[in-house]
């Protein structure tokens, strides 16, 4: 069903990023907001606004009701859920569709079957992609548990079969720690998701985090390379590029092959992510989630491939076959995303929402920045605090940090304190330079760098 | 005048420390200076809220889960 009005269940700059590919394909939009969010960029780009609720999340980005009938007042007959709040959650894809609407994203089968760890996990396997050497599948007996631990050596992490978001997991380096963490795993995955039900895997040390961008027709699908988001900060990625400097060319065939083939064995609609630990030293790679929505990090993927991802994820809603093959999407380039959040560096990145008094957006060739922001805007205390996405890209990858240098250095956010000064220290950093990082490399650096953050360097 | 304490930041009033929990003070309690009052969300992160004055409860301008702003009542002292 060709869509003709697109309402977009959330708020940011995703919501502008989702409205102004809708308009581009000549498709009205609807912006529903909460009452804090009456004054956003969304609501004021969407052809329509409807309010939906007070600011909190539960009670307006999170109400399926309310978005319901604000597509039912609009005559809105597609939804798109962004990322965050309800884009994952299987009974709101099935409630849209339910009610004779077009659901911007997978079936909500594919959303449960993905969401589901132990479940993604046997697709994966059965897919013939590797996965973290770990329990096939969960386990509820304490023997069982013991024998699996033997099996793939310590450390083990422990994890929640229902769980999601980090909780409930435990990392045991011995046997004797083993015994102490696997009952208070299993009674706060009991507590926590009313499910005892554990799951274990190896603890892979020192990884790089590289995830695999697909789009599919629910039939074929094709894969537009890789990212790698090594840098996080309490597992909130920072920095991200576009291909990852790591991978040799050998490995990129392995790796991009193997998201494809598990996205066609599970007949996947839209754009989605697979998520995978690489260790650079083994050259083993092993699968650990998919994301079966758009990613916040979706625009160097766009940068380096030129395929407009939020584009396509809605003409496939729409019905339309996948209009690329394999060999269309072509690898040029080089491209990194810094996020730009309401936080301060210098104070342990307080989130910090207020009132935008200037802005200065950089430009020039090879330079996007995706935000919500403009100058007079009052960032509520209610949401995430990001705030734009600074995106390059370049010829190589160390073109592409000096072109990030000189866009951090054009960016000015006046009114309340930005995670900028972060990048630009980045940005200048021989390890950065010489992509010598993994997963666990910011913090340690957070922590030796405090007092250059504090000084907030121009 | 009565006292009031007030919101540090703007975003989200929570009276108790999580949804399972009791309320940390209620109408008639006594509070110290350094006491917590209740958390305030700001953009997924919680603050706790520490009262600067003493005196006894007298009531919650602020209602729990209620969005409030910097400088905003959240309780009443006699």
């Amino acid at each position: 069903m060709a869509i003709r009005k697109l309402l977009v269940a959330n708020r940011g700059e995703i919501a502008v990023r989702i409205i102004r590919a809708a308009q581009e394909l000549g498709i009205r939009t609807v912006a529903v907001h909460s009452l804090a969010d009456a004054d956003s960029l969304a609501v004021k780009l969407a052809d329509e606004a409807v309010p939906i609720g007070p600011p909190a999340a539960s009670k307006s980005y999170l109400k399926i009701d309310a978005i319901l009938e604000a597509a039912r007042l609009t005559g809105a007959d597609a939804v798109h859920p962004g990322y965050g709040f309800l884009a994952e959650n299987a009974d709101f894809a099935d409630a849209v569709e339910a009610a004779g609407m077009v659901w911007v994203g997978p079936k909500g089968d594919s959303i449960r079957v993905m969401g589901d760890k132990v479940a993604a996990r046997i697709a994966a396997e059965a897919a013939g992609v590797p996965v973290v050497p770990g329990s096939d599948g969960r386990i509820d007996d304490p023997d069982q548990a013991r024998a699996v631990a033997l099996a793939i050596g310590f450390p083990v992490m422990i994890k929640a079969a229902a769980g999601g978001g980090g909780r409930g997991i435990r990392i045991a380096h011995d046997m004797e720690e083993f015994e102490r963490l696997m009952p208070q795993a299993s009674a706060e995955a009991k507590a926590a998701f009313g499910d005892g039900g554990l799951y274990m895997e190896k603890v892979i040390e020192r990884a790089r985090h590289i995830e695999v961008q697909v789009l599919g027709d629910g039939t074929r699908a094709v894969h537009c390379f890789e990212r790698e988001c090594s840098l996080q900060r309490r597992r909130q990625k920072v920095w991200e590029e576009a291909p990852s400097a790591s991978l040799p060319q050998a490995m990129r065939e392995r790796l991009c092959a193997s998201a494809v083939a598990l996205a066609e064995a599970v007949g996947y609609r839209g754009a989605g992510t697979l998520e995978y630990l690489y260790d650079d030293a083994s050259g083993a790679f092993y699968f650990i989630e998919m994301n079966t929505r758009i990613q916040v990090e979706h625009p160097v993927t766009e940068m380096v491939t030129g395929v407009d991802l939020v584009r396509e994820m809605i003409r496939i809603a729409g019905g339309e076959p996948l209009r690329y093959r394999q060999e269309d999407i072509r690898l040029t380039g080089h491209a990194i995303e810094v996020r730009i959040c309401a936080e301060d560096p210098s104070k342990g990145f307080q989130p910090a929402p207020g009132t935008i008094s200037a802005l200065r957006v950089p430009g020039g060739a090879g330079v996007r920045f995706d935000t919500m922001l403009y100058q007079g805007y009052t960032v509520p205390p209610f949401y995430d605090s990001l705030l734009g996405k600074l995106i390059v890209w370049d010829e190589d990858r160390a073109s592409a940090i000096a072109r990030m240098r000189r866009a951090l250095g054009e960016l000015a956010v006046e009114g309340l304190p930005t995670t900028r000064p972060l990048h630009m220290l980045l940005a200048r950093d021989p390890e950065v330079a010489q992509a010598d990082f993994h997963t666990r490399w910011l913090e340690p650096w957070l922590e030796r760098n405090a007092h250059r953050l504090e000084e907030t360097p121009e | 005048m009565a006292k009031q304490i007030l919101s540090p930041l703007p975003g989200t009033f929570y009276r108790r420390p999580s949804p399972d929990k009791p309320a940390f003070k209620e109408v008639g309690d006594t509070v110290a200076v350094g006491d917590v009052i209740g958390l305030i969300e700001v953009m997924k992160s919680f603050n706790e809220v520490a009262a600067d004055q003493a005196g006894v409860i007298t009531g919650f301008p602020a209602d729990d889960e209620e969005p409030v702003m910097a400088g905003q009542p959240l309780v009443e002292l006699g």
